[in-house]
């Protein structure tokens, strides 16, 4: 009788709380992941796939998943720290096996070499080179991203990933769009001064 | 009043659940090594340890001792306290999905946390009425709260520290943890009754 008694007070108390997660999910319900969401807006968008993934938005998900998070060469070292800050992990130098490299650069094809295979038209990701088959090939500089996609798939080593140079035309002059922390006072300025001594002091110990 | 506020430090300094009773190593040295996360965590941790205590009173006193049931108490407690965080993490999920993705597997894994389920116990033990119960969940809670985020501070500094190669990692966070136990049996003796 009396483990009659115990089974149906569990049970009941069992039923009872179910009851009670059951609403708390239908009321606390999340629609997508948000997470994804706000990774994929810190990413650069070149859907270069350098990362290993195709594309800014796969990479995110992978990101959400636990994807080792310094693999975006585009990105470089800003966006590995937005990242990290946003995930709430440490902070990685860039991964070796990726251009260490992000200065901004630009494809160019060298148009008497060109054979006209269209192998880099399918390579590009943002259609960046027009050309047909036994033509000759031209990159819109306007368009490319300077993701090196290109590179690999040419048979004749035609393509070259040369610098922009700074010119008052791509000169960022819009400051605002830059990210600036203004120091609002002494204290802020000198645990700043302290955080970037105490980094520096690390990178040369390590 | 003057014996809930006895029983609030003596639960936080005197027989701090950590480092005196040896309870909930797991969440404190699993989640210590950012001070963000530690400070997460005990919100999470106090949250989940004053409810369970006051859940898992009414429910021994009201459902099991009527009943004869005591023996149930164990199993009944883990019932309560696996609700409170499960109900606890859905919160979370939905307010802050950045406190939900640094504690991770930890938020769950409060369900497991043997300090929760031994201040249920305990108030029982001791036999503690209904507010005591609050005060020394609550209390309990605090003084994990604040050797986890003392012990993180002191890890996130340790990083940066030069410690010789035998004692890295793991090994110097142990002693460390061993070194400010013993600072806390210092409190012994601080409430006299």
């Amino acid at each position: 009788m009396s483990i009659l008694i115990a089974i149906i007070v569990l049970g009941s108390m069992c039923l009872l709380f179910g009851a009670l997660l059951g609403y708390a999910a239908v009321k606390f319900k999340i629609e997508g992941d948000p997470i994804v969401d706000q990774l994929d807006a810190l990413l650069p968008q070149t859907q270069c796939g350098q990362c290993g993934y195709p594309g800014c938005k796969p990479y995110a998900q992978a990101l959400a998943d636990g994807e080792a998070i310094n693999k975006c060469a585009p990105g470089g070292e800003d966006t590995i720290k937005k990242i990290a800050d946003l995930l709430g992990v440490d902070v990685q130098p860039l991964d070796e096996s990726h251009e260490q490299d992000n200065t901004p650069k630009v494809a160019f094809i060298i148009e008497e070499d060109c054979i006209g295979c269209t192998k880099c038209i399918q390579a590009c990701p943002v259609d960046a080179i027009i050309g047909a088959a036994k033509q000759m090939h031209t990159i819109i500089i306007d368009e490319c991203t300077g993701c090196d996609l290109c590179v690999a798939p040419c048979p004749v080593d035609c393509i070259k990933m040369i610098p922009i140079k700074t010119t008052t035309h791509n000169w960022q002059w819009d400051l605002s769009s830059i990210p600036i922390t203004v120091l609002e006072n002494e204290t802020e300025k000198s645990t700043m001064i302290n955080d970037q001594k105490e980094l520096m002091t690390n990178e040369l110990g390590a | 009043m003057v014996d809930y506020l006895l029983l609030l430090v003596s639960t936080v300094l005197v027989n701090n659940f950590v480092l005196v009773k040896f309870l909930g190593l797991c969440p404190f040295m699993g989640v210590s090594s950012r001070t963000e996360t530690a400070i997460g965590m005990s919100f999470a941790t106090t949250f989940v340890m004053t409810v369970a205590s006051l859940l898992s009173y009414l429910v021994n006193n009201y459902i099991l001792a009527p009943l004869g049931l005591q023996y149930l108490t164990t199993m009944a407690f883990i019932l309560v306290i696996a609700v409170v965080v499960q109900f606890t993490e859905m919160v979370v999920h939905k307010t802050s999905a950045k406190l939900y993705r640094t504690l991770g597997i930890f938020l769950p894994l409060i369900t497991t946390n043997c300090a929760v389920l031994g201040v249920a116990l305990l108030n029982i033990y001791q036999q503690n009425n209904f507010f005591e119960s609050i005060i020394y969940g609550f209390g309990a809670a605090l003084g994990f709260s604040l050797v986890l985020v003392l012990f993180s501070a002191m890890r996130e500094k340790l990083a940066s520290a030069d410690v010789p190669a035998p004692f890295k990692g793991p090994a110097i966070a142990l002693i460390t943890a061993g070194l400010m136990s013993l600072a806390f049996m210092g409190f012994t003796g601080l409430v006299k009754l």
